[in-house]
This record gives C-alpha cells, structure tokens and sequence, in this order.
C-alpha cells in the first residue's frame, strides 16, 4: 500500500498544479525544484488551465501490470496552453480519431484501481475539447 | 591517466536459459571472459544490472557474483543506469584502471528476464521512465517509445514501413553471430504485418526480452601484451545525462544526453563521426536508432531513417550498424546489452567477426542508452 506516495501528488494529479518561477515567468509541470529554464529555485504554486493539444499519441495494446484490464488504451503527450509538455491517458474518444495537434482538456477520472479491497488511484486524463 | 585496453571478452549466448541463474549466467560470462585473457585472478568486478531484485528476487549481486566465482574477498559492486547499465559499468572500471586504483578489472553486464510473465517484465521495465509522472499513467516502456516515433514521423514525414530496414538489417547480421538469440531474416511484409504493441510500434520495431550476460577484462594499456596479442584500446568511454521523462525535455526528438556523451567521447579520443568503421546503436526500437544516428552525428536531425533507406547502415555501408545483430537480433537483456555491444566492437576491432566482419575495421563505437535517453554511454573502441 503506498497511500502516502499518492498523497503527496494529489495537487498535482487533481488538479494540475505546477510551478511558476518568480524569477523568469516559467511556468513548470510536474512541479521540480529548479527552474528548467533559469536553474533559479522555483516553488510557486500554479494552477493549469487545463487545456492544450495533442503533441503525440499512441494506443497500448501490452499493458503493464495493473493496468491489463483497460488495454487497449491511448496514452498522449499533450502541449498544455501555457507551455509545458504532460504524458496522459486519452479518455472519451474514439482511438481511430486522435490526431496530433487535435486540442484536448484534463478531466479527473481513474487512473487504476488494485482490486476490491484496495485503493483507487485518481487522476488527470485529457479528452477532446476546444481550442486553448 | 593510464591508457586502458580490452584484454579479455566472454559471452553468455543470449535467449532464454531457463536452466541458469542469475549467478550462472554471470560465471558463464566472466570464466568465458578470463580464459580469453588466460587470467585466474582479477583485482575488481563491476556488473552492471538493471533488475535483478524485481525480476529475481535478488539484489547485492556484485558480491553474490564475485562468491559463486571463487573470488570471494575482492572489490565487487552492481552498477544501475537502467538499460545503460552495461556499459556503465565498462565507465566505472574504465575510472579504476585509468586512475591507477586497479590493474586488472572485470566488468560485466548482466540480466535474467525470463523468470516472470509478461506483463510483469513490462512494468519493471516502466521503472526506467518516471514513476510518478510517466509509468503511474499506464504509460509501459514500449508506449513512451511510440510517443517519439509517432512525433518523428509526423515532423518529418516518414512512413511506418520506413523504419523496416533497421529491423531487416539487423536480423541478417544476427545471422553470423552465434551469440545471437535470433537466427531468422526479417522481410518488409513480415515488418508491416507484425503484432502491434504500442502503435505505430509493433513487435518487429522491438528488441526481444531475453537472458544474458557479457563481460570484459580491462588492464593497463601497458601491461595488455601480457595477456593476449590482440588488445583492444578503450579510446573513450562518457556518460551524460537528460531528464527521466521525456515531457521534461526540450525537444523530445533530440536526444541531448547522445549527442552531449558522444561529443565527449569524440574529444577524449581525438576523433569524429567521420573516422568511426562501426557503430553499435542502441535499437531497443526503430526509432531509438534513428535517434542515436542523428545524435551522434552520423545523420542530420530527421535524416536517421532515412540513411537506412538509402542503404548506408549495412556491413560495407556508410556507417554499419547493428553488425551482429542490435538489440533487435541480438537481444536484450537489459542491463547486459551495452557489454554485449562492448564485446562485439572488440571482436569486430580483433577481426574475430567471421562472416559479419566489418573488412578493415580500426575504430569501432558503442552507444548504450538507458531509459529513452536519460543516460547514455558513448565508447570508443581502437584496433591495436
């Protein structure tokens, strides 16, 4: 059980904060210490919009364990609207009808689930939605 | 600094032993790697491994190798740089002989896979990516890899079915090695038809999981004629680095840790891409090759693919690649892969290749890659 490796994210994983650099403007997810631009320390909470478009995708049909019971399933790297690259399952779409470039939003949904008894793991996926 | 030269190499046939160990596979290679040098006695080893306890439920594998040797009492340790460990061992004992903190060192690369089912392979293999960030998504290894080749393909417009010749060029060369796991030519059609993994990667763009070790004996470059008339120089041997997930990088389809390690190891040897006979790429997958190429300086950005369509990576091309079969036909046992390239470049330097002789061979390189980039190893190897 790893409850509190989970915890630790949840920000990130509900609802998509980040970081923004007070010393160059950057702004930074996942959230890291350093400035990626500037090497300047950066802790200032940012919260996403959400929105982007597709960079790449690509359909799973060997999952890993854990996650054999979705496959198949299309993972994306998405260009969120403020900058930063995110890796993220694709949800509410047809797999034969992404397109890189195709704009996308997070939404909140399962990420896995270890069984009857144990935890439920929730976080960020993106579906088709409007232009950023 | 001390020049360091190859004066031993030993292989473990790569596949799928399922009547050796972990420990076995790793005496197989070292006593094969001693004979050669017709040494019974070394001052150090260092076995690069990636997942020994995830996938054998064994760690602390240095000693346990060192032990099962009748080596018990000297230096052993496991290096991990995911499937870079290989060759960053060679690194490590590279730095001790080099420094003068050891004479004659063995270092290995080791991986048992075949012990657990699929799907579990595949999850320890996510463990080269970003737990939280990449492999907590339901991304696998394969998936990240597609994500590149995909974004490759759509920024400078090539077709699935042009990264076949990387796969096909692989396969014939395999054909002469006898440590090869795959003895089996690869045709166009067979390429496009082959099962999908993580699209547009299927099974014919993917190197296969497999067990195996390899192991080379390293001694001062002044001491080498002692033990065999056929050294090897280590002309270079650099480690660098990039971010774990490839959303962290700047431009996901350049990999800046190969080009970064390549251009260090080309200073230290004093050479260029240029003066390079054979180049073992780091083809995991298609793409990877593609990538390594470009990064490396043997091919333009986006011209990777194309230098295999116009027919430059095979034996008497341009720049041979894979010339005993890659990672595609060779195998890939994770951790040991980059001493399997090591040991390959030796013997092509030696002239030991046989039918998959590159003619005329004098500087050889290998470029090892852990996770989709985040560590790479460039060698460099001289004929002497």
């Amino acid at each position: 059980m790893e409850v509190a490796r989970f915890w630790r994210t949840n920000g990130q994983r509900y609802q998509l904060i980040g970081e923004e650099c007070p010393n160059c403007g950057t702004k930074i997810f996942p959230p890291r210490d350093v400035c990626p631009e500037c090497d300047k320390q950066a802790k200032m909470p940012f919260t996403f919009s959400g929105k982007g478009e597709v960079y790449s995708f690509s359909t799973i049909f060997s999952a890993p364990e854990g996650f054999e019971k979705y496959a198949p399933y299309t993972v994306a790297l998405v260009r969120l609207a403020e900058g930063p690259l995110v890796t993220a399952q694709l949800t509410d779409v047809d797999a034969g009808s992404v397109q890189v470039g195709m704009p996308v939003e997070m939404v909140t949904r399962v990420l896995r689930e270890d069984g009857e008894r144990g935890m439920m793991v929730y976080g960020y996926k993106f579906r088709p939605g409007r232009s950023a | 600094m001390r020049d360091v030269s190859i004066i031993g190499v030993g292989q473990v046939p790569v596949g799928e032993h399922w009547d050796m160990s972990l420990r076995e596979l790793g005496y197989g290679a070292l006593s094969a790697a001693l004979r050669d040098a017709r040494l019974e006695r070394i001052d150090a080893l260092y076995v690069g491994n990636m997942l020994s306890g995830e996938l054998t439920g064994q760690e602390h594998v240095g000693a346990m190798i060192a032990d099962f040797a009748g080596l018990r009492g000297i230096e052993a340790v496991k290096i991990e740089a995911a499937c870079g460990s290989g060759a960053a061992a060679l690194r490590i004992g590279y730095i001790a002989v080099a420094g003068g903190l050891a004479d004659v060192v063995a270092v290995m690369g080791i991986e048992k896979m075949t012990d657990k089912q699929g799907s579990t392979v595949t999850s320890a293999l996510a463990m080269a990516a970003d737990g939280d960030y990449e492999a907590l998504h339901g991304l696998s290894f394969v998936s990240i890899n597609a994500l590149l080749m995909r974004r490759y393909m759509h920024e400078h417009g090539y077709k699935k079915e042009d990264f076949a010749p990387f796969a096909i060029n692989a396969h014939a060369n395999a054909m002469n090695n006898p440590n090869a796991m795959f003895h089996s030519r690869v045709t166009p059609k067979q390429f496009i038809e082959a099962k999908m993994i993580a699209d547009p990667i299927n099974l014919l763009d993917s190197s296969p999981i497999a067990d195996g070790a390899a192991c080379v004996i390293l001694a001062p470059a002044a001491m080498a004629k002692e033990f065999t008339n056929r050294p090897v120089r280590v002309r270079a041997s650099a480690i660098a680095t990039d971010s774990v997930a490839v959303h962290d990088r700047r431009d996901p389809l350049f990999l800046e840790g190969g080009a970064i390690s390549a251009h260090k190891a080309y200073a230290m040897a004093g050479v260029g891409p240029n003066d390079i006979d054979l180049f073992e790429v780091h083809d995991a997958f298609t793409i990877m090759s593609a990538l390594s190429l470009e990064a490396a300086g043997f091919a333009a950005r986006g011209k990777g693919v194309g230098l295999a369509l116009d027919g430059q990576i095979g034996l008497d091309g341009r720049i041979p690649i894979t010339t005993l079969g890659g990672l595609k036909a060779r195998g890939h046992p994770v951790g040991a892969t980059g001493m399997y390239q090591i040991a390959e470049v030796a013997l092509q330097l030696r002239g030991e290749a046989g039918a998959g002789q590159v003619s005329g061979a004098r500087l050889g390189m290998a470029q090892n890659i852990g996770g989709s980039g985040a560590t790479v190893i460039t060698t460099i190897l001289e004929a002497s």
